[in-house]
């Protein structure tokens, strides 16, 4: 978390201070370009439509670009938002090229480019920027993502866990399943149905290894066949893409590594 | 009759198969059940049969809305 919050900071352009100084400056015009499909009238093919933004009179991140169009521009543009500080995860889209979130995304000051706006790829889309993540979902279900246990705790109340056991959670359970890395995966894009996908896997590894879990046994028996884990070939765009900076593709590695003496 | 494509005659299935859980509902409510399914159905009759892109999408809605008014809880519509 704090990595990717640190490498972000570096990117930041120097002597812009956003709305404080905006007045004194010229215009500064920035294109976008949203992807725009409407379930109601599906005859009609999905298009770009471009606006305008100006910077000055705008946050710096992407989603306060596309509230001000909401707002100001075209209220019918559709997209999934909550907490605007990455940690709902809700507005997961294709942005420039790269899935990230769109409240930790800065807009390229660079006026001379248009930025393209596109849904999570490989998904179905819903209306606009909004994808069908119920398939998505239901692969996370399937994991069983809760805590398993047969016996009580030891003192009748909580179950306690060592602080080394503790650490081996630190970077999977930061995960806020905003399908990015899933959705940037090639091996995904094609075997949607069966392979379950870098989100849902890394998830798989966080309660495979949490001391606290007893069920590893039937964990690891759900994971043991050609489709569920092995169409992983660590192509790796999910540790690129994650927008929280986290290495899905680690954790594969790491329950095809305990899978092997299975 | 003419054959069927493999896209018209998925339609037909869902159709039949919306039909056929009518039966699942209270005797009361099944005719508003099968004034609605005619209804959603009808709504598209005019697209063209070569919009496979479109017939697709309806398709898969179809069958997410097929499988939510499935659900015994959900007793009358309209």
């Amino acid at each position: 978390m704090f990595r990717s919050l640190l490498r972000q900071q570096t990117t930041v352009q120097t002597g812009f201070r956003g709305m404080a100084t905006a007045a004194a400056q010229t215009q500064r015009i920035k294109k976008f370009q949203v992807y725009r499909w409407n379930p109601d009238t599906p005859e009609i093919e999905p298009k770009m439509k471009t606006y305008e933004v100006d910077l000055n009179h705008c946050g710096p991140m992407v989603l306060d670009a596309i509230l001000k169009i909401k707002n100001e521009q075209d209220p019918t543009l559709t997209f999934r938002r909550s907490c605007r500080e990455g940690i709902c995860g809700s507005c997961a889209m294709n942005i420039g090229g790269t899935n990230t979130l769109a409240c930790l995304c800065r807009i390229d000051t660079d006026t001379s480019k248009d930025l393209k706006i596109y849904p999570l790829p490989h998904m179905f889309v819903v209306r606009d920027l909004v994808p069908d993540l119920t398939h998505f979902y239901k692969q996370y279900k399937s994991i069983q993502p809760y805590l398993q246990r047969d016996t009580l705790p030891a003192d009748g109340r909580e179950n306690l866990q060592s602080i080394e056991d503790r650490a081996k959670l630190d970077g999977l359970y930061e995960c806020i399943l905003c399908a990015c890395c899933s959705t940037s995966c090639p091996s995904y894009w094609w075997n949607q149905q069966q392979y379950l996908g870098p989100a849902v896997l890394m998830q798989a590894y966080r309660w495979l290894i949490d001391s606290r879990d007893e069920a590893s046994k039937i964990r690891k028996e759900m994971l043991q066949n050609s489709m569920s884990l092995y169409r992983c070939h660590t192509i790796m765009n999910c540790a690129r893409t994650c927008p929280k900076g986290l290495n899905p593709g680690k954790a594969i590695a790491e329950i095809k590594k305990q899978l092997a003496f299975d | 009759m003419a054959r069927l494509s493999g896209l018209q005659r998925e339609v037909l299935k869902l159709y039949r198969a919306c039909i056929r859980t009518v039966k699942t509902k209270p005797v009361d409510s099944r005719e508003h059940w099968r004034s609605y399914i005619r209804e959603e159905f009808e709504k598209h009759r005019e697209l063209p049969k070569k919009s496979f892109n479109v017939i697709e999408h309806l398709i898969r809605t179809g069958h997410r809305k097929f499988e939510m008014y499935s659900n015994p809880q959900i007793k009358d519509i309209h």
